[in-house]
């Protein structure tokens, strides 16, 4: 196992690289750079900014230089100061976004396990009945909505007409003066639409996958000798098909995760959430490049630690990965 | 259904065309006395916060989607297909170094990638094309890249080299024609996942730019007005769900029909 674990983290290693890399890259699309020569056309950028780009990025030095001088501050987690008036540091500011991003994607997959498993599994038990049939049709038309588009309806029908949810922030006014457990009530509430958006997406794609999963396990020989030893249907399919079945989720979970962490911006920015994802959209919007570049990379690693984890509990739960 | 989905996409390509004898009004036509004006039979779908016609702007729109959807997608085919192609027929570190270079994109929240990018170029019509092309070709690379190790066994890819036949002509000529069924699925697909990312950046603000009309910045003035105007709202994410779903009715119609395992 800790074999298995080494091998997978050297792994890591030529990707981390490329990450580094791709993001020097896009940074060298910016303004500033000495192979943008309309510079000094875009009135956009400031020459303050400019100045303080030059010196960020060792500009004057030759590429591999500035590369590598790069790449060596963001192993020290220095990812420059911020644009904005405050001029915090990158990491600070993106630090303090993170746990709320976090909370939110974690609810959201919580979600979607326990929502897309069972469906999967049932209509895969029950294929060609009514719910397979009727699934199918939901997960087609879930695949095809714009989330985002979806959010707005649900907040006119249970912010605007109903006033049952609120649709901004994650907390209201009077949040201070609320006793603990009212105070929890209220933060749930802020978030119910969020997570339930975010998962919208994985929902209809793991009850698709899982019950195209279940399907293949139920036709392996060892479900036949199951039920040949005559076993009960419930125990086939629940103990000795299932937990087959589950295993390649894990590894479908892991792949989630960047389209969970893209969707961020789009959800926080939405319900005003001050989570990495707004705080990503109001760099873009305000061209705060260190931030922008800041949470890219961020944004890569923690998809890169995910995928680890996941491949990490395959191993553990599937013996047949860690010889392979 | 498959047959349902070609419809949309057909009618979606004839209001495209026809949208300057469709739209009842000049989609940029402000209307000061109109404003926020809800469905009637003079609007049907209601005006916007400028009084301008909603249902002109969603139909000129369907032309902006349409080709952001279609460039876009160009645009990942031709890398995806080139890398898929290189790394499937050469193997070895050809094929090492394009793979861990798709696993690295794999790695970027691919909005998270587009919104930098844009960030730094200027939004317009044509670098979102371009850059929702260039985050959305690794999957495609994948699907050739599979299809070309597959191929490249069979007995008349031997034979064409046996005559001498050279690599590029057997990669291009030989293959490649083969692997076209997985392609034209994948292309179709991406199309609805093009047109949804566009929709989406330009509901942010960073897309397509007013006045320029397009399905997603009807929709911000939908989330500014949500609590007056339902209609800004309603409309154009009924006109993205349905292209979507046309196109990936089609495209699993085309899957279906071309893969007859599936059936």
């Amino acid at each position: 196992m800790l074999k298995y674990i080494l091998k997978r983290l050297l792994l890591m290693v030529p990707l981390i690289v490329g990450i580094t890399i791709v993001c020097f890259i896009v940074i060298h699309l910016a303004p500033g750079s000495p192979t943008d020569l309309q510079t000094d056309l875009n009135p956009r950028v400031s020459a303050e900014a400019k100045a303080r780009l030059q010196a960020m990025y060792d500009l004057d030095k030759p590429i591999y230089e500035q590369y590598l001088l790069w790449v060596g501050r963001l192993a020290t987690l220095d990812l420059g100061q911020s644009f904005s008036t405050d001029h915090r540091p990158v990491v600070d500011k993106i630090m303090e976004r993170i746990p709320i991003t976090i909370i939110i994607n974690v609810l959201s997959m919580i979600l979607i396990i326990l929502v897309a498993i069972p469906i999967g599994v049932l209509s895969a038990v029950r294929q060609d009945s009514l719910f397979d049939k009727v699934t199918a049709v939901i997960v087609f038309i879930g695949f095809a909505v714009p989330t985002f588009w979806l959010a707005l309806l649900l907040m006119i029908l249970f912010g605007v007409d109903l006033g049952w949810l609120p649709i901004s922030g994650v907390r209201s006014l009077n949040y201070e003066y609320l006793p603990p457990l009212a105070a929890a009530l209220d933060l749930l509430k802020h978030l119910i639409l969020p997570v339930f958006l975010s998962a919208f997406g994985g929902l209809a794609g793991l009850s698709r996958y899982m019950r195209s999963n279940m399907l293949e396990v139920i036709r392996q020989d060892y479900i036949t000798t199951a039920r040949a030893k005559g076993l009960s249907e419930r125990v086939v399919i629940y103990k000795h098909a299932l937990r087959n079945a589950l295993l390649p989720v894990i590894t479908i979970l892991g792949l989630s995760i960047p389209g969970l962490i893209g969707g961020s911006v789009i959800f926080e920015t939405i319900f005003a959430i001050p989570g990495m994802g707004q705080l990503f959209y109001m760099s873009v919007m305000s061209r705060d490049y260190p931030v922008v570049m800041g949470i890219l990379f961020i944004g890569a690693v923690l998809t890169l630690i995910g995928n680890l984890v996941a491949d990490i509990s395959y191993a553990v739960a599937d013996p047949r990965i860690r010889v392979a | 259904m498959a047959v349902a989905g070609g419809v949309v996409v057909l009618i979606l390509f004839i209001v495209s065309l026809c949208a300057p004898w469709l739209s009842p009004y000049d989609p940029n036509e402000i209307n000061l006395r109109e404003v926020l004006a809800s469905p009637s039979p003079a609007h049907l779908f209601g005006t916007d916060q400028l009084g301008r016609d909603v249902m002109s702007r969603m139909i000129w729109g369907a032309g902006i989607s349409l080709k952001v959807g279609f460039v876009a997608t160009g645009f990942s085919l031709f890398i995806g297909v080139i890398l898929g192609a290189l790394a499937g027929y050469y193997g070895r570190w050809v094929d090492a170094i394009i793979m861990r270079f798709v696993d690295v994109m794999l790695c970027f929240p691919a909005f998270f990638l587009i919104l930098a990018v844009i960030a730094i170029l200027e939004p317009s019509i044509w670098n979102i094309m371009i850059v929702i092309g260039l985050t959305g070709w690794m999957g495609i690379t994948r699907l050739v890249r599979a299809d070309f190790i597959s191929l490249k066994e069979r007995d008349f890819v031997q034979a064409a080299r046996a005559i001498g036949t050279g690599d590029l002509r057997i990669i291009f000529r030989h293959i490649l024609p083969n692997a076209m069924a997985s392609i034209l699925v994948a292309a179709t697909l991406g199309v609805a996942g093009a047109i949804l990312t566009e929709s989406a950046l330009s509901f942010l603000g960073i897309g397509v730019q007013p006045p320029t009309p397009s399905w997603g910045n009807i929709l911000t003035a939908g989330k500014n007005n949500i609590d007056i105007a339902w209609w800004l709202s309603l409309y154009p994410g009924l006109a993205i769900l349905i292209t979507v779903l046309g196109y990936n009715l089609l495209g699993e119609g085309i899957r279906d029909s071309l893969d007859p395992r599936l059936r």
